[in-house]
């Protein structure tokens, strides 16, 4: 098994024992990238690679570790970071023409977070443009590919990060999740993602897509690698008034006890609202399995009826598209980014030069989310759609509450549908906003939830995700009932997913 | 763009016909170390875009947090207000494109203000000359609440103004400066005197500021900006008129002119059948008129909602007590208990406080001068001075205690009044203490007879023609005498003790 098989836990370990170096592990991903990220049919999971950034950081992890002074367990272990958290001296588009070339002057609390663990930073993955899809195709730089079937979509918004996991471009990397975008790219991608509990990793740096619903989040092959690096970025940040001031669960603690696989004493309840019509049937079969599965581990199993999570797909699209319009107001071309005079023009006014640039500067999924958003919060409207939302959100929260006084966890699939074509659903925004009906009331909600690769759909042959939700702050549970579920599910697959993932070509076209 | 001034009435028809209502929206630019959601420094003056922050530039993924004591200087004022103080508040979005806004949008407060339902009782000064007594007015305060400035815009061409200019510069050093609007409910029955009204009521909300601590309060220099807000309805009716809004009015005397104005104005176009927009208006400063700015007709839609990277601002009861009890004496009433304590008539008062030395007076007074003699100097010689240098008398350099110190002096007979005013050149010139400069400049009253008497024997000699007039029973030929000996001293004596030697030795003849 090469280097780059590896998962995080493993080179940690191989790093303390001085089996590899961080600088060889670093070039190891630098390679595979150059290898299968680049050219017409590569992965294009990364939107910026910094090689000699993270070789330098790599290098100085290896003075660290020489020097008996690591910073963390993960020290030297190299990472990918989503193109939406911002990045001292690297570019940070959000996969957005109107951000091409824009370079922060400081880093999201995320990442010198990472930067203080000792993390070096493979480079910025490719996303939709800001964060508003489920399948990494309204990104400006072009789609991510699903490394099972470089036809497909790999998920998104955080299809890059998904994907560069998967394809062993890097081993970690870090995602952020409004309505889905690392829960559902892991379900497509047969990886693992982790939302966890609102205000539980600060938000400072992550260029808001919705404010009250982002949160950011580990992206990994395992369960123990998502809560090692949960355990770097999590925790208080004074520059976040949102974020949790209260200690961090020992999520490591909680994936390694569930790593053990008995479920003996947890009631985990069957979310009868996410099912039915639209729902595929290998995906079904899949999830059902895998509840036998935990069943037979010694959980205890219900069905729990959450009502009001029909209207929460609604709720999600005035609530986010409201705050987004409001947001993506910044860009303005009077500060930073891109800049475009009106044609035609002589002398333009400041009001005629922000026209133009947003007009260029955004694709059409923006557009349409400004224009809804600008018009749920409009005078005479507002209590009819924006007030509504908050009402229904309120209603959800609710659901939640009454099925956690049941349950310790509650199930269901992370995604109606595998993987689908690229192409198939750019025309219908409505077919695509249905791929994330399952991971939007956590969102709404605030509560924590992984998604675990469960199997392949057997239609398809494309990666399943069993998607597990606790209260808020109840985080250490995610990892816990997520890792016994990993365990019982790769014993029952003879083997982690990802070992069937077709074998890339090398493209050799460089990232 | 030239200003074209409108028709008017007369002031005294237009108040025939109409009852003017009247609104005044303050904006207080809190004096906080750092910025309302950044610690960004708040310093005046300071290299433009110097004090800035990826928060107040609204750069990508940059969030705010609420400055803890812009809150609490947010509570204060509304307490002095006599507002209700918000169990539980948030911070709302006001969203609206313009370059020198980092964000386009303003963080502010919408429906839920931290402070509501107040009042403050003004004082408004009898009319000059008018015998009758000083007037107090209730103004009900509506709402205080807390939001971020913006940045400053420059236009550079011509017009110095946005229409016509080459290009714009923004500094970004004021963006997010904390600031308190202060907005009133709708003023009404003040009938003719609504100019002075909306005077007093700035002024004092000035004052009350000032004794706060919470800001500069200068309106000079845009600490305190007022919005006036006037509309007429036909006297007697009950329902309000269209109102306009004024803008960029930046001395108390103009929150006079510019509504006393724009009732005319007003007056004039409802009289002739017209209807007033509903609009903002620029006041001119050189000019004394209004002109028209944007329309509101369309009103512009800001899409408030409320700030989801702030959580709500809830301050408990027990830190609401605790900052009432920090709260300085209410300006009126302390201004009415010093005019009692020190005997000063109501214009007396008045000229103190408007000449903003009501503190600098107490403090002499404290330091042990009369209140009479700290009255004089200040509204006299130091007034003058300052004046003079153009600045405030506050900033003159000399303070309440070496006033004191000054009159201590004249009062034990070492100096006159005269010769304070060198020891005040002195004082400026920062040569010590009262007593170092008299003593340096050997200022001190002779008051030796003997050396008096030669200088009194001296002029008597020089002036035979005076001496016989006074011993002819002219007493007050003294005069003349007391000058030239006063001369001869260089001004180092006591006039009223020399006057006491000349007529003791040129008794009159009866």
């Amino acid at each position: 098994m090469s280097w780059i098989e590896k998962d995080a836990a493993a080179l940690t370990d191989a790093l303390a024992a001085g089996e590899v170096t961080s600088v060889e592990l670093t070039q190891a991903h630098l390679d595979r990238i150059a290898a299968v990220d680049g050219g017409e049919r590569g992965v294009h999971a990364f939107l910026h690679v910094d090689a000699e950034g993270a070789l330098t950081q790599a290098a100085e992890s290896d003075a660290r570790r020489a020097a008996g002074t690591p910073l963390s367990a993960l020290d030297g272990v190299p990472i990918a970071v989503k193109d939406v958290l911002a990045t001292t001296g690297l570019p940070t588009t959000c996969g957005s023409k109107i951000l091409e070339g824009w370079v922060p002057p400081y880093d999201a609390t995320v990442v010198a977070r990472l930067k203080a663990a000792g993390l070096p930073i493979l480079g910025k993955t490719n996303m939709d443009e800001f964060a508003m899809g489920s399948s990494t195709e309204h990104s400006a730089y072009g789609p991510t590919r699903n490394p099972w079937d470089l036809d497909r979509i790999p998920g998104g918004s955080g299809g890059g990060s998904a994907a560069a996991v998967a394809s062993y471009e890097a081993p970690l990397a870090l995602g952020t999740d409004t309505g889905g975008s690392i829960r559902q790219p892991g379900a497509v991608t047969g990886t693992v993602g982790v939302k966890p509990t609102y205000g539980a990793v600060s938000r400072y740096g992550l260029v808001a897509l919705a404010n009250s619903l982002d949160q950011v989040g580990p992206v990994t092959r395992t369960v123990l690698d998502s809560a090692l690096l949960h355990e770097v970025i999590a925790g208080h940040d004074p520059r976040d008034s949102t974020s949790i001031d209260q200690p961090v669960p020992d999520v490591v603690a909680a994936a390694r006890q569930g790593a053990a696989g008995d479920l003996t004493g947890v009631k985990v309840g069957v979310i009868a609202e996410l099912a039915g019509e639209g729902w595929q049937d290998g995906v079904m079969a899949r999830f059902r399995e895998s509840v036998d599965a935990m069943v037979a581990a010694g959980a205890e199993v219900v069905e729990v009826s959450c009502p009001s999570f029909v209207h929460a797909m609604a709720a999600y699209y005035l609530i986010l598209p409201a705050e987004a319009s409001s947001n993506l107001a910044k860009f303005d071309a009077m500060r930073y980014g891109l800049r475009v005079l009106p044609e035609g023009v002589d002398s333009p006014s400041a009001e005629e030069v922000m026209r133009a640039t947003r007009d260029a500067g955004f694709g059409d999924e923006v557009k349409r989310r400004i224009i809804l958003g600008t018009y749920a919060l409009s005078s005479g409207y507002y209590d009819a759609y924006y007030g509504q939302a908050q009402k229904v959100r309120t209603l959800i929260s609710r659901d939640f509450e009454a099925a956690f006084e049941q349950v310790d966890v509650l199930l269901s699939p992370t995604a109606p549908t595998t993987a689908f074509k690229l192409g198939e659903k750019l025309d219908d925004p409505l077919a695509m906003y249905l791929n994330d009906l399952a991971t939007i009331p956590a969102n709404l909600a605030g509560v924590p939830g992984i998604s675990v690769p469960c199997g392949l759909a057997e239609e398809d042959g494309l990666p399943v995700g069993l998607q597990i939700l606790a209260p808020a702050l109840a985080d250490d549970r995610v990892y816990r009932v997520g890792a016994a579920a990993e365990t019982l599910l790769t014993k029952a697959l003879g083997g982690p997913l990802l070992d069937r993932a077709p074998t890339l070509t090398e493209t050799g076209a460089g990232a | 763009m030239s200003a074209t001034a409108a028709d008017l009435m007369a002031y005294d028809a237009a108040l025939a016909a109409y009852d003017p209502a009247l609104g005044l929206e303050v904006h207080v630019e809190l004096n906080t170390a750092t910025k309302m959601f950044c610690g960004c420094p708040t310093g005046f003056g300071a290299e433009p875009n110097t004090q800035v922050c990826p928060t107040c530039l609204g750069l990508p993924g940059a969030m705010p947090v609420v400055n803890r004591v812009g809150v609490e200087s947010a509570i204060r004022i509304g307490l002095a207000l006599n507002c209700s103080i918000a169990e539980w508040c948030r911070f709302a979005r006001k969203n609206y494109f313009y370059p020198d806004m980092p964000k386009n949008f303003q963080t502010s407060q919408y429906d839920e203000p931290i402070a509501f339902d107040g009042w403050m009782d003004v004082v408004v000064p009898a009319p000059e000359g008018s015998d009758a007594e000083d007037e107090v007015f209730r103004v009900e305060i509506e709402r205080a609440h807390m939001e971020e400035d913006t940045g400053k815009s420059t236009h550079i061409g011509e017009t110095g103004r946005i229409h016509g200019a080459d290009y714009s510069l923004v500094d970004y050093n004021r963006a997010g400066i904390p600031l308190i609007e202060i907005v009133t409910k709708p003023i009404r029955g003040a009938g003719e005197r609504a100019p002075e009204v909306a005077r007093a009521y700035v002024q004092q909300l000035r004052d009350l500021i000032v004794a706060l601590g919470v800001s500069e309060a200068r309106m000079d220099q845009g600490n305190l900006r007022a919005d006036v807000n006037l509309s007429l309805a036909p006297s007697g009716s009950d329902v309000l008129g269209t109102r306009t809004e004024t803008k960029n009015v930046n001395s108390f005397r103009s929150v006079e002119r510019a509504v006393r104005y724009e009732v005319q104005r007003h007056a004039a176009v409802l009289s002739s059948g017209g209807a007033i927009l509903q609009e903002t208006r620029h006041w001119h400063e050189d000019t004394g008129i209004t002109t028209s700015g944007r329309e509101k007709s369309d009103a512009e839609d800001y899409r408030y909602f409320p700030e989801p990277d702030l959580v709500p601002v809830a301050p408990s009861r027990e830190w609401v007590e605790e900052l009432r009890a920090t709260l300085p004496e209410n300006p009126t009433a302390k201004r009415a208990r010093l005019q009692a304590a020190w005997g000063y008539s109501d214009l007396e008062m008045r000229d103190v406080v408007g000449a903003g030395a009501l503190p600098l007076v107490e403090e002499t007074v404290e330091a042990g001068a009369s209140p009479q003699s700290a009255r004089k100097w200040w509204l006299s010689e130091l007034a003058r001075r300052a004046n003079d240098t153009g600045v405030d008398l506050v900033d003159l350099g000399v303070t309440p205690a070496q006033v004191a110190g000054v009159q201590a002096l004249v009062d034990a007979g070492t100096i006159n009044d005269k010769l304070a005013r060198q020891v005040f050149d002195g004082l400026l010139a920062g040569e010590g203490s009262p007593e170092e400069i008299v003593e340096k400049r050997g200022l001190a009253v002779v008051s030796d007879d003997g050396a008096l008497g030669a200088a009194v024997d001296k002029a008597i000699e020089a002036n035979p023609d005076v001496a016989e007039k006074i011993r002819g029973g002219k007493v007050a030929a003294a005069g003349a005498l007391i000058g030239a000996v006063m001369k001869e001293m260089r001004g180092q004596a006591d006039a009223g003790r020399v006057r006491e030697l000349i007529l003791e030795k040129l008794p009159v003849v009866e």
